[in-house]
């Protein structure tokens, strides 16, 4: 190629440079100075600012260390984080495979599929904030669930002094958030399958559940691997469902205060850098190992996808 | 080519009837159905209703005080202002939305189009940090706007989206699929400089994508509220989720004007689902382009 005289490559530089400019300034020199802070006494304290002086890893033994009450916080909204987190993946996943066989059923035939469709991914892109605030509205003692709860047994039932329904109301939020979106994946993985491998499999006699066990599951693997990983870095960083729906300090008892909420806490009010720091430290070491996972799996889609 | 897969389909299915499988799969769609809108059923029925009419018990059936509720919802001056709050949201999504959109069409288009030293390791680190959550970050952030002067601005919220990885990744893999690089070599020779040959012959081959991603965009920016949380403070600069946070803190110790608060949180999804009930078949496709490689 001799036509190549004039290079273009500055063109490239020129290109790229806002968004690694922007990334640098907004992202990378905030993230070491976290990294930094999480090694300093670095507090408000009323109108005092006091620190920075370096305490070593004083914040991470803080983060360790047993309140009074004999609970470590951090491992208790780790917990809290992770439980709310299976609670609603686990019926996200299932009903999203679920709904996707449907739709994408030679035998069904479903009519209305973008109806469908349409309804179940809005919940996505409402406001959290606004579907958490509307949930503890209509389930709060004065909303209409309670109302009908009365009406039967005569008792109203504070969904925000039981652990366990606190809990369900912030994994369902999440579950009706993000089952949508998961389906329309399942259903990309799963229009994706050679459809000969299916007809290949009703020729041997198969019935649909070996099908589905057999070819559709083991095929749909790296899809679901995918979605569960990414799920599960969305999940660490749950914040809005549950702080408007179980207040900022996740009633009751902080049962449903996230880690992103434990954050939260160190940085409005009376802020502690410090310890904000160590736990953003904390945070970013799980989801760098998770997202590596994820790098991987899409990395190796790329080169496949280069092979066709 | 879907209509034979139809075809096929048909001759497979003949013989089969799954009438009992048919009548499960709809019940079945049905009852997500009323799962997904039976809150939303609610929030507009009981934005009808007076706070009165709200505590008196549970109905199905709308009432006539939607523009009561409306007019104490636009003038209440006991919380800050919501159509002030509607406004500032707009004015931040807005912006940001189309700088992150731009800017990532911009970023895509040199690492595609260009052959530069730098190509592959600047792919590579877009990909690594795609998944880092903005709120590990924070801490520095915030010690950088104290700094340089720019807390309780709306300049730290509309910025950072210039880089916005996983919006460069998805116009990544749509440039590679409707973008032949003769049509820029063509464009040269016609005496075109670079930056006029991305705006007036990438972009416009680039719109669909560039839909999507916007819509995206903009809803993302208008729903976040950790970031604004930290940095607003001034009441009248407030976006529409940090006034619900502060709404949903008094409510702790007392409920307030029920028929108020729910208008409050209509008028905040309200936006944008009007604009998502005329491009939903887009977004669907969206994000089906933007996960998975089919």
């Amino acid at each position: 190629m001799k036509k190549k005289s004039i290079s273009y490559a500055k063109w490239g530089y020129i290109f790229i440079i806002p968004f690694f400019l922007v990334y640098f300034i907004c992202s990378i020199i905030p993230l070491l100075s976290t990294f930094y802070y999480s090694f300093f006494e670095y507090y408000e304290n009323g109108l005092d600012v006091i620190g920075p002086t370096f305490a070593g890893f004083d914040n991470y033994i803080a983060l360790f260390t047993p309140t009074k009450s004999g609970n470590i916080k951090l491992l208790d909204c780790t917990y809290n984080t992770m439980i709310m987190w299976i609670m609603g993946a686990v019926p996200q996943i299932v009903v999203a495979m679920v709904l996707a066989l449907i739709f994408t059923s030679t035998r069904l035939k479903i009519k209305g599929q973008r109806f469908f469709k349409t309804v179940i991914y809005m919940p996505n892109l409402i406001m959290a904030s606004a579907f958490a605030m509307l949930m503890f509205t209509l389930f709060s003692n004065v909303g209409p669930v309670n109302q009908i709860i009365q009406g039967i047994t005569g008792e109203t039932f504070n969904f925000f002094r039981n652990t366990w329904s606190a809990r369900t109301l912030v994994a369902f939020v999440n579950f009706l958030m993000w089952f949508g979106n998961t389906t329309i994946l399942f259903m990309a993985g799963i229009m994706g399958i050679d459809q000969s491998l299916f007809e290949a499999a009703s020729i041997d006699g198969a019935t649909s559940t070996q099908v589905f066990f057999k070819v559709t599951l083991p095929l749909l693997m790296p899809i679901i691997v995918y979605t569960l990983i990414t799920a599960l870095i969305g999940g660490l960083q749950m914040f809005d469902v549950p702080q408007l729906l179980c207040g900022g300090s996740g009633d009751p008892n902080g049962t449903t205060c996230t880690l992103v909420m434990y954050l939260n806490s160190f940085l409005s009010g009376y802020r502690n850098y410090g310890m904000a720091g160590a736990l953003s430290v904390i945070l970013f070491i799980i989801t760098g190992i998770l997202s590596f996972i994820v790098y991987r799996s899409l990395v190796t889609d790329e080169s496949k996808g280069g092979k066709k | 080519m879907a209509k034979t897969r139809e075809i096929n389909e048909e001759v497979k299915a003949e013989g089969s009837k799954p009438i009992i499988g048919r009548i499960l799969s709809y019940t079945f769609l049905a009852f997500i159905t009323v799962l997904c809108l039976f809150a939303f059923y609610m929030l507009i029925i009981n934005a009808t209703r007076s706070n009165a009419q709200l505590q008196a018990g549970f109905e199905v059936f709308p009432r006539e005080n939607f523009f009561n509720n409306f007019k104490k919802a636009w003038n209440d001056e006991s919380i800050p202002s919501i159509p002030r709050a509607l406004l500032n949201s707009f004015t931040v999504a807005g912006l940001s939305s189309l700088l992150c959109t731009y800017c990532s069409a911009l970023t895509a288009y040199g690492i595609h189009v260009y052959d530069f030293k730098l190509k592959k390791p600047a792919f590579t680190f877009i990909m690594v940090i795609m998944t880092i959550p903005t709120q590990v970050s924070a801490v520095g952030f915030i010690q950088l706007l104290y700094k340089i002067d720019l807390m309780d601005n709306y300049a730290p919220l509309i910025i950072p989206s210039i880089a916005a990885p996983a919006v460069f990744f998805y116009m990544k893999q749509y440039i590679e699929s409707v973008l032949p690089l003769e049509v820029i070599e063509a464009a040269r020779v016609d005496g075109s400089n670079e930056f006029r040959t991305f705006n007036t012959i990438a972009l416009p081959m680039l719109r669909p994508a560039m839909a999507v991603q916007l819509i995206f965009s903009f809803v993302s920016s208008w729903n976040n509220l950790f970031t604004p949380n930290l940095i607003l403070s001034t009441q009248s600069k407030l976006t529409v989720p940090v006034v619900l946070s502060l709404l949903r803190s008094k409510m702790n110790s007392q409920m307030g004007d029920l028929g108020e608060i729910y208008m409050i949180i209509l008028l905040s999804i309200i936006p944008v689902v009007i604009v998502y009930f005329f491009v939903s078949k887009n977004i669907i496709q969206g994000v089906t382009l933007g996960s998975v490689k089919g």
